[in-house]
């Protein structure tokens, strides 16, 4: 005999998409990738702007370097919703600062200010890797980086994401003169720092399935922000 | 002249972030935001592991060998300079001593931005002292002060291991601090994953009526066997002495080029030269 009487009343079972068993998962890495080398007096920064989940891209043009001021900009991996909030609450900030000071947030106080932001969420973190680039008070090029929770180091050059592991070496490489007999070390000229972050992207975008699409190219100087975007793979 | 006190008590409390969240603080004042639940902090440990860094999708960069001794002329800081996020070397340039005025110093072992913002705040706290007794902090308050200020957050998830060392009216100054709330003085402490080594040099090295020279030549070694030994250390060497008058660094050294000098009977089987030694730049 059926028991209708429990029968109809159960609640329907629809079925959910879960990422897992588990409770509710904050996170997710939507990888992607992003360098900055500094100059003399310039600093490059460039990061690719496809964006997905796992094997699926959610999205071929999601842009993850932005301007924060007429000479820093923010470039970020990670987890693309807290990477947004991140450039949300750095904006707000250094608009903020605008506006009761009359002046741009130097890139060095901007520096100070982003590890403090990650901080404050040191119990419940953003999911990034944020480099923070622009020109100093004496208008070199300088590049900041960051761990999720804020730890902060000036560095000469930078790769942050997904293809992290690949880039990072080869800057050490070209731009650092790791391993190479006889490297005059110092700040390499503009067009060279170029070639060598396009170069890092196409290479990337051949080994790492998270990297591809586009590239927004970043070029600060004395005269401003110069933004450029390139054509990468698409496969 | 009371309302004027108070108002400082509580600036002090929100910039430190201390101000109970009922909004009610005058002052925008940093506060931690927290995940929604009735246990954020166990809801973050699912994600974060300061500790183990294993099995957990947020690395946070790490601090590794770290060491400090008094002896007859101040305190002998020493730190490698390598930060790993899970397997990957994130930085061969890290600076783990923390200059916090230039009388004290702390090092960094364990989570990097815990150890760097917590003694950043602890550097603004010794200077807002000065400003109220006229004298400097002794090393004892200041280590105190930072014992205090993280034992507030014990079972959050921080991870601390540092060592505060200094020079007061007392003389040189040297304690151990950590995230546990623990906080010890001695004469010789060694923290984080390539301390074991570490020890291991300065336990059969280390006297208190050396010069200074040869109590570089002993951090030098002892940092230089941890990083060979444990794989989470390396980079370079930092030296930092402390005396009287204040901190002194000393120039970085390249444990690279280091391993040449302490192992000089190994013989190189592709090169007369070592390629180390040649790339190393400024």
């Amino acid at each position: 005999m059926m028991d209708y009487a429990s029968m109809q009343f159960a609640p329907t079972e629809v079925p959910v998409e879960h990422h897992s068993h588990g409770g509710w998962e904050p996170y997710v890495d939507n990888g992607g990738t992003s360098l900055a080398i500094a100059g003399k007096d310039f600093v490059i920064v460039a990061a690719d702007a496809r964006q997905s989940d796992g094997y699926s891209i959610n999205s071929r043009y999601d842009p993850k370097a932005f301007v924060l001021s007429n000479q820093t900009v923010i470039a970020t991996t990670g987890y693309a919703a807290d990477a947004k909030r991140l450039v949300e609450v750095m904006e707000q900030n250094a608009q903020t600062y605008f506006h009761k000071h009359d002046r741009a947030m130097g890139t060095t106080a901007m520096a100070q200010l982003m590890s403090n932001t990650l901080y404050y969420k040191r119990f419940f973190p953003y999911y990034v890797f944020p480099i923070l680039a622009g020109l100093d008070k004496e208008g070199n090029g300088a590049v900041f980086s960051y761990d999720p929770v804020g730890n902060m180091e000036r560095v000469v050059y930078l790769a942050c994401g997904s293809a992290s592991a690949l880039v990072q070496p080869f800057l050490d490489n070209q731009v650092g003169g790791a391993n190479q007999r006889g490297h005059e070390g110092g700040f390499l000229d503009r067009a060279t720092a170029r070639k060598i972050a396009i170069d890092a992207f196409t290479s990337a975008t051949e080994r790492d399935i998270h990297t591809g699409d586009w590239l927004d190219l970043f070029t600060i100087d004395r005269t401003g922000i110069h933004r450029e975007k390139r054509e990468l793979k698409h496969d | 002249m009371n309302r004027l006190a108070e108002q400082l008590a509580a600036n002090d409390m929100a910039e430190l972030g201390l101000h109970s969240n009922n909004g009610s603080s005058a002052v925008a004042g940093p506060s931690f935001q927290l995940a929604a639940g009735n246990n954020p902090a166990a809801f973050a440990h699912q994600f974060i592991d300061a500790k183990s860094e294993k099995n957990s999708l947020i690395k946070i960069a790490h601090g590794t060998t770290t060491l400090a001794f008094k002896f007859k002329d101040g305190v002998m800081v020493a730190t490698d300079s390598r930060a790993t996020a899970g397997n990957v070397i994130a930085s061969q340039t890290v600076k783990k001593v923390i200059e916090i005025n230039p009388y004290l110093l702390g090092t960094m072992a364990g989570g990097a931005a815990d150890c760097s913002f917590w003694e950043r705040v602890l550097g603004m706290e010794c200077r807002l002292y000065e400003l109220r007794n006229k004298k400097r902090i002794s090393v004892a308050a200041a280590s105190k002060m930072l014992a205090n200020l993280v034992y507030r957050y014990k079972g959050m998830g921080l991870s601390m291991g540092t060592m505060v060392a200094g020079w007061d009216e007392k003389g040189p100054g040297l304690y151990y601090v950590d995230s546990e709330g623990q906080r010890i003085s001695n004469d010789l402490f060694s923290v984080g994953s390539g301390s074991t080594f570490a020890y291991g040099i300065l336990d059969s090295h280390y006297r208190y009526d050396m010069e200074i020279e040869e109590a570089k030549d002993v951090a030098r070694r002892a940092i230089y066997h941890a990083t060979h030994r444990d794989a989470y250390s390396g980079g370079i060497v930092r030296m930092y002495w402390v005396k009287e008058t204040g901190w002194e660094a000393f120039p970085l050294e390249d444990v690279g080029e280091l391993y040449y000098k302490y192992h000089p009977e190994i013989q190189l089987t592709n090169s007369v030269e070592s390629p180390l030694a040649v790339a190393s730049s400024a």
